[in-house]
């Protein structure tokens, strides 16, 4: 790699497509570069799954002749982007990183994609995951696990760990995720990215290869917050083809990024996202944060949500129950893989062998609880009351935006964990995801953004911002006006002080 | 709540069509009810008379306008398919031989 | 699967057993697109030529629901006298079957669009007709499975079959499903109230344009639930017939099961709760695939769908476009056409309203209509075992029959073999005419030659008309229409002949 590519993979997004704007540099020799930084570190990372070289070095081509003829271009355009393999691309395989989808090519595209596309954004290819996004590790992928950069015998957290570890390992500048209890900011969490789950609506689940309909979101992932607010900005916005997708003005993410405001902002603490089973280090680094958000003007509060305690209980039978109905039509007759269809067997049972071949451990886990958990009988008990326990988790959420304008916490218990060490303990593995979960079922909005590393491990520490539905704004006012004080502490924003691979 | 038994896994993996071992059988049957028996907690919670939620933004009346589109080509519609026979997916029988 | 052929006559079950029927009619939607996605729904389309990703179930894909089916369920809802739902759901019914891409089939469960209706229907009886009143439970929304066909194996039959073929064209049409009460206290009128309830119902159907209501090609399907009812004891245990797919077969699927339970209990036997098919070529049904445990369809709330809560307002504009009520309008038409109530019943049964009316639109005279309909087209339709409306004729046909007959040129028997050759499929009325020769003998000189001939071969009945018996002229006509083949008009031989005799009436 040359160092003018080396220069380019860590520059920014927003500081790319300045310059591709500009004709600094085109479009093409940005792509190349990232699709060299690939091919020279992801055999260690193993954060994509398919690289599309081609068709990115084309649509780059492409987006450099349409500046050349003085066409307006978006504002990332040009930009390369790692995309989650949950999300259907036309021709381009789309795994989920599950046996039962290999090979499996779209014929449509999804609405994230169509909207990067037409954005004149540059599709590096897709990235490894937990099949069908369950996990928070990225180890349930079936094309085996991808690994932190910041410590390759480390989990990239889950389940879009692959477009987390592409960020950080400088493969790409800009990523797309998807976040059903915190796929987006766990990862972003441990590995010292920013990740964003939009409000629930706010991005088109259409072509999102469904966990769980109700709590599933589509959002970006970057370096840096205005980063996230410029990719959150392409791929927000009503879509006819979803009908959950909420048909109002995306608020202004980027204006919010630019000003990063905390002045006179109500901050609240909650007390259930806190204490026993969160890290010192990660504890010491987040109070760090809040005395830094203080500094800045804002007034900090402390807020009870006390059904937040139930959040996991019910979120691990509402996300079994939904995903055990959306992971049915993987049954081999259609498309993906068939097994045992010799004739003799009956299409109960090639359904049976092909889905006990296809879905790997976890799926067949989480398929198995959910059937339970919707069993009549069990319905009332499991699913009707995690269904209420989500009404009460959103009482408290709304109770909680009276007193604050914005909610805080660490986004995860603990820094990045050894490979292998949960992959066989669903509890614990679980245990990840409890402070990211309530926004989840209750619809609203949060970021995730690096505010140090670990004093104990040295890994990267998230800072969770919680926001009221559709005010995905102040996600961006107050990430942004604490990375800037981060970064001007620091020096540097906390990525550039990941090892080099 | 009561404990899950292997039988009940068993039931399970027949409904959810999972062809699963008999070690899996016992492995899954151990670990569900460690779940079940998390989650349960959420029974402590008072909630009657609380509605449930289904959809975490109350949108209504979603509709579309009634006009037909062309579809998929036939090429793509096969594409993946595991086998096909006169334009058609071919799937295995649909009866066991006992039933057959 | 049972092999009990055992029956008991229907008139002798009815002095021991009370009928307790339920029926449950799906009716698909003549919506120009799918329930989900934008794919047409065009009947006898190649197969999978109307899928995209979201009917065929492809991951990632979602649906949106077509306004048009839920202004046509709420209009139907209406039509049936049920209450409109404020807010309302769609759940899904989880089950594994390669006939639905998704392994789930969306439908409103525990949440229906439409509740607690009613409509009248009319059974002709001995003592006249007689109004019995079908309440209705619901009617909600779901979207139709793909089409299974079975190869390998004898009969093309599930049974047996090698493997199956699957076309997904019909996945995701929408379908009504309405579902009435227990209809009780009918007796031996069971089945004939059966089958004037869904006759009844697709009369609205067809009055609110909402289907096309084709039996024979699905679009509209009946299962009738039945159970035996011991006067004194408790309701018996029901089973479902299915796959009854005329209105003739509902009538008969009814009956004979009636027959059959019958048989069962006054053999000390029990009713199993069961689905039957029924068959159409022997009238009796056989027992389905046996269901040792109950499904479980798991179901819950389809996240993917949004709460329909249509507003009052909506729901009053939908009630300003209902047409007249079948039943009204029929009352109307008895009093317009100046027909009895007997004549209307057959009209009724014989499914000739729609027709009759129409063919009267064309131009028709009401009788003449009413008798093509109900005569020689209906027996030809029993003939062939389908709907009046099924017989490749059309009213611009009637009408130019009619047109011919009037001026002339036809007489009814030749009518007839018109007909015969339209339903032939031989062409269009002049076409059969042409190749048939079919047109009324009109050539004087030809007449009067038959005329004279017949007058020479029966010279007593010559003379006696000569003496004034004019009446006996019916055997010289009737000799003349014979050697003519019928082609002539008989008014025409007669005055012929009476001019030749020199006799005036």
């Amino acid at each position: 790699m040359s160092s003018a590519d080396a220069d380019l993979i860590r520059q920014p997004a927003s500081v790319l497509a300045a310059a591709i704007c500009d004709g600094e540099v085109s479009s093409v020799e940005v792509t190349q570069a990232h699709l060299a930084r690939i091919a020279e570190v992801d055999g260690r990372v193993h954060a994509f799954l398919e690289v599309t070289a081609e068709a990115a070095l084309e649509t780059a081509h492409l987006v450099d002749e349409k500046r050349k003829s003085g066409a307006n271009l978006g504002v990332l355009a040009g930009v390369p982007i790692a995309v989650k393999d949950v999300l259907t691309m036309r021709g381009v395989p789309t795994t989920c990183g599950s046996r039962i989808l290999e090979g499996w090519r779209p014929p449509y595209d999804s609405t994230v994609v169509a909207r990067l596309r037409a954005a004149d954004m540059v599709i590096l290819g897709k990235t490894n995951m937990d099949e069908f996004a369950m996990g928070s590790s990225t180890e349930h992928s079936a094309y085996g696990p991808t690994h932190n950069p910041w410590d390759l015998e480390r989990i990239p957290g889950g389940s879009g760990g692959g477009s987390a570890a592409s960020l950080a390992a400088f493969e790409a500048p800009l990523a797309i995720g998807t976040d059903t209890g915190g796929s987006i900011r766990q990862p972003a969490a441990v590995t010292g990215t920013v990740g964003v789950k939009p409000t629930y609506g706010g991005v088109s689940r259409y072509g999102l290869v469904a966990l769980a309909s109700s709590l599933d979101q589509a959002g970006p992932c970057a370096r840096s917050v205005m980063d996230a607010a410029l990719l959150h900005s392409v791929i927000a916005g009503h879509d006819p083809r979803d009908s959950t997708s909420i048909d109002a003005p995306v608020p202004d993410v980027v204006a919010a990024a630019a000003r990063g405001d905390v002045r006179g902002l109500r901050i609240g603490l909650v007390k259930e996202l806190s204490g026993d089973g969160y890290q010192p280090g990660v504890l010491q680094r987040f109070n760090e944060a809040v005395e830094i958000l203080q500094g800045l003007g804002a007034k900090v509060v402390e807020v009870s949500c006390p059904n937040f305690d139930y959040a996991l209980g019910a979120y691990y039978l509402i996300l079994p129950s939904e995903a055990s109905s959306n992971l049915a039509r993987f049954d081999g007759m259609r498309y993906g893989l068939r097994v045992g269809d010799d004739g003799s067997n009956s299409v109960e049972q090639v359904m049976s062998l092909s889905r006990e071949a296809g879905f790997g451990a976890e799926a067949k886990r989480r398929i198995m609880l959910g059937t339970y958990a919707l069993s009549s009988g069990y319905y009332d008990a499991y699913y009707g009351q995690a269904q209420k326990v989500r009404t009460l988790i959103t009482r408290d959420f709304t109770a909680a935006f009276t007193k604050a304008d914005v909610l805080i916490s660490p986004t995860a218990p603990t820094t990045a964990f050894k490979i292998g060490e949960k992959v066989d303990d669903p509890l614990a593995m679980y245990l990840n995801d409890i402070a990211t979960i309530p926004v989840n079922l209750a619809g609203n909005c949060a970021m995730s953004l690096p505010v140090g590393l670990s004093p104990a491990d040295g890994l990267p520490v998230g800072l969770q911002i919680m926001a009221p539905p559709m005010a995905d704004d102040r996600l961006y006012l107050v990430g942004s006006a604490l990375e800037s004080a981060l970064t001007d502490k620091w020096g540097h924003l906390l990525i550039e002080e990941v090892p080099n691979l | 709540m009561t404990a899950i038994t292997r039988e009940e896994v068993a039931h399970l993996a027949k409904l959810a069509r999972l062809d699963l071992s008999a070690t899996e059988l016992d492995h899954y049957a151990e670990q569900l009810d460690v779940i079940l028996q998390s989650v349960a907690r959420i029974s402590e919670v008072a909630a009657d008379g609380i509605p449930p939620t289904s959809h975490p933004v109350p949108v209504e009346n979603v509709f579309r306008d009634d006009i037909a589109k062309p579809g998929l080509d036939r090429a793509e519609v096969f594409a993946a398919a595991p086998a096909t026979e006169d334009d058609r997916f071919r799937v295995p029988r649909i009866l066991d031989e006992e039933e057959a | 699967m049972s092999t009990n052929h055992e029956t008991v006559p229907f008139e002798e079950a009815m002095t021991r057993y009370e009928p307790i029927i339920g029926l449950e009619v799906h009716v698909e939607l003549g919506t120009n697109s799918k329930m989900f996605c934008s794919c047409a729904t065009a009947f006898g389309a190649a197969p999978n030529t109307q899928v995209c990703p979201v009917c065929l179930g492809l991951p990632g894909s979602m649906p949106v629901l077509n306004r048009v089916a839920v202004e046509s369920t709420i209009r139907i809802g209406l039509a049936l006298n049920c209450d409109i739902a404020t807010w309302c759901r769609f759940a899904r019914k989880n089950y594994f079957y390669p006939d639905m891409p998704k392994d789930y089939q969306v439908s409103q469960y525990d949440e229906p669009l439409c509740t607690n209706g009613w409509l009248d229907v009319t059974v002709a009886t001995d003592a006249g007709p007689q109004v019995v009143r079908v309440e209705i439970e619901r009617v909600h929304m779901e979207e139709d499975t793909g089409k299974l066909t079975h190869s390998g194996g004898a009969t093309g039959r599930i049974h047996g079959a090698d493997y199956s073929l699957v076309d997904y064209n019909r996945a995701g049409i929408p379908l009504i499903e309405i579902v009435t009460k227990t209809v009780v206290g009918t007796g031996a009128l069971a089945p004939a109230v059966a089958r004037a309830y869904v006759t009844e119902l697709r009369d609205v159907m067809r009055a609110l344009g909402v289907s096309d209501v084709r039996m024979e090609e699905g679009s509209l399907r009946c299962d009738a639930n039945l159970s035996l009812n011991k006067p004194g004891e408790g309701w018996g245990t029901r089973s479902e017939t299915k796959n009854v797919n005329s209105l003739r077969s509902v009538e008969r699927a009814v009956y004979s099961e009636i027959e059959r339970q019958a048989a069962v209990l006054d053999s000390g036997g029990r009713v199993i709760q069961e689905t039957r098919h029924f068959h159409e070529d022997t009238g009796r049904s056989t027992s389905g695939r046996s269901k040792e445990q109950a499904e479980d369809y798991r179901y819950f709330p389809e996240p993917d769908l949004v709460p329909i809560a249509p507003s009052r307002t909506w729901v009053e504009e939908l009630r300003a476009t209902l047409p007249e009520v079948p039943s009204v309008k029929r009352a109307r038409l008895q009093s317009t056409w100046g027909i009895n109530e007997f004549e209307l019943a057959t009209l009724v049964n014989a499914g000739a309203v729609e027709l009759v009316e129409a063919s009267i639109a064309a131009g028709v005279d009401a009788a003449a209509a009413r008798k093509w309909w109900t005569g020689e087209l209906l027996r030809v339709a029993n003939e062939r075992g389908v709907e009046l409306a099924e017989l490749p004729v059309t009213v611009s046909q009637i009408a130019r029959v009619e047109a011919l007959i009037a001026d002339g040129s036809l007489n009814d028997k030749l009518a007839r073999q018109v007909f015969e050759g339209v339903l032939a499929g031989e062409g269009d009325v002049d076409v059969v005419i042409a190749e048939r020769g079919l047109a009324v003998v009109s050539d004087d000189g030809a007449l009067l030659a038959a005329i004279d001939e017949a007058l020479a071969a029966q010279p007593d009945v010559a003379e006696k008309i000569k003496s004034g018996k004019i009446q006996a002229a019916g055997a010289i006509v009737g000799a003349v229409m014979k050697t003519t083949n019928g082609q002539a008009d008989a008014a025409k031989v007669r005055a012929l002949l009476l001019d030749r005799l020199g006799v005036s009436e």
